[in-house]
């Protein structure tokens, strides 16, 4: 690759452009030459004056190169199609109350414990496919087998995607900007249709509709919340989803899991709302550091759940109609 | 003694990664202390304090806060060889994104955080391109979205780095970063005669001298002229 010109390097690699970018190196002019020879056209000055290390950007873009690579081809070769958890132990040292728990693809799984009783540290050793080398001594298998080092080093397949209540998009862009960023970065060859995918999926969850022209700050809780879940879904590389609690307002929650699970993910979601809790088909129980049982959502817990959400839709139906500036009567409740 | 200099740009959650990192060594029994540097003012020593840590930190005041840590670190890695450390940990901001205080053959971190913007691994320079480990804060608080593509825009500009996400109030990950961190076999007695990965930027213009009137004619030294184009007569 090193005799390569630019132009046949951007042929065979197009994601190339975006290192240049992000390097800032403007090859424009210089397709016909080789990376070497164009850094060469830099005067002792420029380097010095843009911060730039010719030996360092020579070794790093083959390395950049075949990871860009790899992640491409990961897609499709390492598929994950289950997550399995080897027991370890509490914070006291006491032996967790399961031995193994394997969750496959489209499963969801709820957590259920305190704040500060070990979720964080669970997630960690998720994310890290942890090889009874963390401070619970759990171990994490992908597929049945020792996962390979890939997933805690690479920074382009993480493991884990996270959804959490405290997040918010914080650039300044537009929904169709922002999520063609994120197609990009993803390569996905044909940005557009991913991401009218996107926001139809996310206008399905979302109470209130919204279109790819809008501010994706100005988006209200529950409409950001449908965005990122249906991004997430449709666009996000890690086969694991993690939730920490969806707010019951704005956006069709049952939806958004169904979205998530149809997707091929594994989800995991702390929840202590009875409604998502007994969706999952098993909850874990964390107590102090560890994880004390795991109960299997049972056939009564089931029929009970049926009675809950028709509960929560009379809520929701009082909910609607006090919206619109209508009385609210006992009728509601026949 | 093992060395590792973190940085970072200001209030990007350095102390708050080094704590958690700290903290997850204390089973082994590994004794850890910091130096801090840092411009005007930091009360991050209280902190270290406050967790028992053995500490000390560098005001660099008037000083350029890089070339003041470039002069100090000899002294700094004697005091914790005298201390006895089995660790010692450097904490440094990178004040106008151009400096970056990593020694060869010793382990550099760069601490940044998802809420600084897409483009902050563009306006980073060696601080970031030459760290041996990239480590993205505040990951909690932005959508996976963003944090996906933050990523790939620091491995485009750092491909070799191990780019780690870690969350400075949880915890999480810091435990995995300190395994990485710590070699058992490292043993820095003296860092005299080791070279910076990077220069620092060239500076002595009257400006640093202290002149204060503006005017091509108070000018000397190491002058440079913005480019203003087309309006330049």
């Amino acid at each position: 690759m090193t005799n390569w010109t630019l132009l046949q390097i951007l042929e065979k690699y197009p994601f190339a452009l975006a290192y240049f970018e992000q390097n800032k190196l403007d090859i424009a002019g210089y397709e016909d030459r080789t990376l070497e020879e164009y850094l060469d056209h830099f005067s002792e000055l420029e380097l010095e004056d843009q911060a730039l290390d010719k030996e360092k950007i020579l070794s790093d873009f083959p390395v950049y190169i075949e990871q860009m690579q790899s992640f491409l081809g990961v897609e499709e070769k390492n598929q994950v199609l289950s997550l399995t958890i080897l027991a370890g132990h509490d914070k006291s040292g006491v032996t967790e109350g399961f031995e193994e728990l394997t969750i496959l693809t489209s499963q969801i799984i709820s957590i259920v414990g305190p704040t500060g009783s070990g979720k964080s540290r669970l997630l960690a050793d998720i994310e890290w496919a942890a090889q009874n080398d963390t401070p619970t001594g759990r171990s994490i298998h992908i597929n049945g087998e020792v996962p390979d080092n890939k997933w805690r080093f690479s920074s382009n397949n993480r493991l884990v995607a996270q959804l959490s209540q405290n997040m918010n998009f914080v650039m300044d862009l537009t929904v169709q900007e922002f999520l063609n960023m994120h197609a990009v970065s993803r390569l996905v060859e044909n940005p557009q249709s991913i991401i009218n995918e996107i926001i139809k999926a996310a206008n399905n969850l979302a109470g209130e509709k919204f279109d790819l022209t809008t501010p994706v700050t100005s988006l209200s809780g529950g409409q950001s919340r449908a965005l990122m879940i249906a991004d997430t879904a449709i666009l996000s590389s890690s086969p694991i989803v993690l939730i920490d609690e969806i707010e019951n307002a704005g956006i069709d929650r049952k939806k958004a899991l169904e979205l998530l699970v149809s997707s091929d993910k594994i989800v995991l979601m702390a929840t202590h709302d009875p409604l998502l809790a007994l969706i999952a088909d098993k909850r874990i129980i964390i107590k102090n550091g560890g994880i004390s049982k795991v109960i299997h959502t049972s056939d009564e817990e089931k029929e009970l759940l049926v009675e809950l959400e028709k509960m929560d839709s009379l809520i929701q139906h009082a909910r609607q109609e006090l919206r619109k500036g209508s009385h609210l009567s006992s009728e509601i409740l026949a | 003694m093992n060395l590792i200099i973190f940085s970072g740009p200001p209030s990007s959650g350095k102390t708050s990664i080094i704590l958690k990192v700290i903290a997850s060594y204390n089973r082994r029994n590994i004794k850890v202390g910091v130096v801090k540097f840092d411009c005007l003012y930091t009360d991050d020593d209280a902190a270290y304090e406050k967790a028992g840590i053995p500490v000390k930190k560098g005001l660099s005041g008037a000083l350029c806060p890089d070339h003041f840590f470039a002069s100090n670190i000899e002294e700094v890695v004697s005091w914790g060889n005298q201390e006895n450390l089995d660790l010692l940990i450097t904490e440094s901001a990178g004040l106008c994104n151009r400096c970056s205080p990593y020694l060869k053959d010793i382990k550099g971190v760069c601490v940044i955080d998802n809420l600084s913007g897409i483009n902050t691994p563009k306006k980073i320079g060696p601080m970031l391109k030459s760290a041996d480990f990239v480590v993205i804060t505040k990951g909690d608080i932005v959508s996976q979205a963003e944090r996906e593509v933050f990523a790939s825009c620091v491995s485009s500009v750092n491909p070799r780095a191990i780019t780690m996400h870690v969350n400075g109030l949880t915890g999480q990950g810091a435990y995995e970063l300190g395994s990485l961190l710590y070699d058992e076999d490292q043993d820095i007695k003296s860092v005299q005669g080791m070279k910076l990965r990077f220069p620092m930027p060239a500076a002595l213009c009257s400006y640093c001298l202290g002149e204060t009137r503006i005017g091509e004619a108070y000018q000397m030294g190491n002058i440079k002229k913005m480019d203003l184009g087309a309006d330049k007569k």
